[in-house]
């Protein structure tokens, strides 16, 4: 059986600023990022669909330390966005000073852009994230 | 089924870098255990171990085989297990499973690693590589950021505020530190015994808010456990230590989590699992070394296990309800964050702290009088796997 939704073409649409997400025809229930069967009930019958890429921010850090080759990115914030759409999907806060990142940040809505990850050595090629920014 | 017994127990001192490798670690360890328990190299059936970053560390995969050889194990079927920081828990699962069938009756498990000598750049890196590396890697996600974000989460779904709960997880690495201070083979044996909040809370940040001092040290060392069926344990030793529940369980990337998150759905049922086998509770649990990787990951397990209500167990840490002499002795040992987290043995380093205690051998300072019933609780990734060991007197 073959994914609806793989890596490669969700990471492709990120890159336009399309967040993608598979809809269940068995319970509705959106799942994002995509995998083989829905997260709520298991089924694989699924569609494609375009999610807002709209939410609001769960939870947040600023990392000070980073991963051999991307030192140069610190400090820099990652976020947890519950989505409108319902599920959570990680990425960072952008058009933000990371030093200020606070608990005031729980709760504000973000909308959503993209950056991409060029890839090391060991990421088997490039991948895109989403890149929040805060709304108004 | 047959009832399975620890019946010896090894560990090299847990330390920044060492000058050994990997095979040499885990046979220094596996033969005080081998010794320990009164056997041979040739009465070892089969030999597991839990390695995870071997081939990063010092460009050797299949660690097993030459660790078996190097021991004088010859040509027993051995495995490598791979749970990232859980890698040795499941180690010692399976032995357990394969000793329980009667299939093995004799079987060596435990696990090494080299993670300090890695040094943090590529050491973090690497264990990114335990979270998601399509989905959650591109964002820059280290191990410290997955617990600084469940730290923002668990202040926020409890109604804490930050500063105090801050304060709280502070107190959880001076209990961490003044246990493993005592402990001889603790990587901070000696150390830290007079760290305070204020020091804790004045270190340098890693990945907000959570400071060096809320974060384990990365770890080189080996552990190590002979299991033995019932039968074979009564003729090697008068202190047999009965391994009588286990569980363990899997979950997905962190954001689908949840549903759960900050709890980690994966421990609940792994320990759920592990309770209802041995038919005990949590209040019969005399100690515990669980998951410390870092200060808040204590509370958020220490609630998981059923110990504390959730939200409540920082309070439990400043009533001393979590010290030895309290309701529940957690981490005698100086847990990951003072004893260290050599992430490939760190369960087995669990189960000899564990055994080590029931049987009333450890330093006076930190011995858990009376002990009778212990957990182990070791979590792989960010809540991807997890395994729950209960271990009793046999005596």
């Amino acid at each position: 059986m073959e994914h609806k939704l793989i890596f490669k073409d969700y990471s492709e649409a990120l890159k336009q600023n399309k967040l993608l997400g598979l809809k269940c025809r068995a319970c509705g229930a959106i799942t994002t990022p995509p995998k083989m069967v829905c997260r709520q009930c298991a089924s694989p019958d699924m569609d494609i669909i375009e999610l807002k890429g709209s939410g609001k921010i769960r939870t947040f850090t600023t990392v000070y330390v980073a991963s051999e080759g991307r030192e140069d990115e610190v400090p820099y914030t990652i976020v947890m966005v519950e989505l409108d759409d319902g599920p959570w999907i990680m990425g960072n806060l952008g058009d933000f000073d990371p030093a200020q990142a606070s608990m005031e940040l729980v709760g504000k809505k973000v909308k959503m852009g993209h950056k991409v990850f060029p890839g090391d050595k060991y990421s088997a090629g490039e991948g895109a994230r989403p890149l929040f920014s805060l709304v108004n | 089924m047959k009832k399975v017994a620890v019946v010896g127990v090894g560990e090299t001192n847990f330390s920044g870098p060492q000058d050994k490798t990997e095979v040499e670690l885990f046979a220094e360890a596996a033969m005080e255990a081998i010794t320990e328990s009164n056997l041979k190299p040739e009465d070892i059936k089969a030999l597991f171990i839990g390695n995870v970053l071997g081939d990063f560390s010092e460009g050797q995969g299949m660690v097993q085989a030459f660790a078996a050889e190097n021991i004088g194990c010859h040509h027993v079927p051995a495995n490598k297990y791979e749970g990232a920081c859980a890698s040795a828990s499941m180690a010692i699962r399976d032995a357990f499973i394969w000793v329980a069938s009667g299939f093995y009756d004799i079987v060596l498990a435990g696990g090494v690693e080299r993670a300090a000598t890695m040094g943090t750049g590529l050491a973090t890196r690497t264990f990114a590589m335990f979270s998601d590396a399509r989905y959650e890697y591109p964002s820059g996600i280290t191990f410290p950021a997955v617990f600084a974000m469940l730290t923002h989460l668990y202040a926020d779904t409890y109604g804490i505020p930050l500063e105090k709960l801050r304060e709280q997880m502070a107190k959880v690495s001076i209990q961490s530190y003044r246990h493993g201070s005592v402990n001889p083979r603790a990587q901070f044996f000696g150390k830290n015994a007079d760290m305070t909040v204020e020091k804790v809370l004045g270190s340098f940040m890693v990945s907000s808010p959570l400071t060096l001092h809320d974060c384990c040290p990365f770890s080189d060392g080996a552990a190590a456990v002979v299991l033995a069926s019932e039968e074979v344990a009564k003729k090697l030793t008068g202190k047999p230590v009965y391994i009588t529940g286990v569980g363990q369980s899997s979950s997905g990337p962190l954001c689908n989590q949840s549903d759960y998150l900050p709890r980690i759905r994966a421990r609940e049922i792994s320990s759920r699992r592990a309770y209802d086998m041995a038919g005990v509770t949590p209040q019969d649990i005399d100690l515990c070394e669980l998951h410390d990787c870092f200060s808040i990951a204590s509370l958020i397990a220490a609630e998981s296990l059923g110990f504390f209500e959730f939200g409540k167990a920082g309070e439990a840490w400043e009533k001393g309800e979590a010290d030895i002499g309290g309701r529940v002795a957690i981490n005698p040992s100086g847990g990951l964050k003072s004893k260290g987290h050599p992430i490939g043995a760190t369960g087995a380093g669990q189960v000899y702290e564990v055994t080590r205690q029931l049987r009333g051998e450890v330093e006076p300072e930190r011995q858990v009088e009376g002990a009778r019933t212990g957990l182990t609780d070791t979590l792989g990734g960010d809540g991807g796997t997890l395994v729950n060991i209960i271990l009793q007197r046999g005596w």
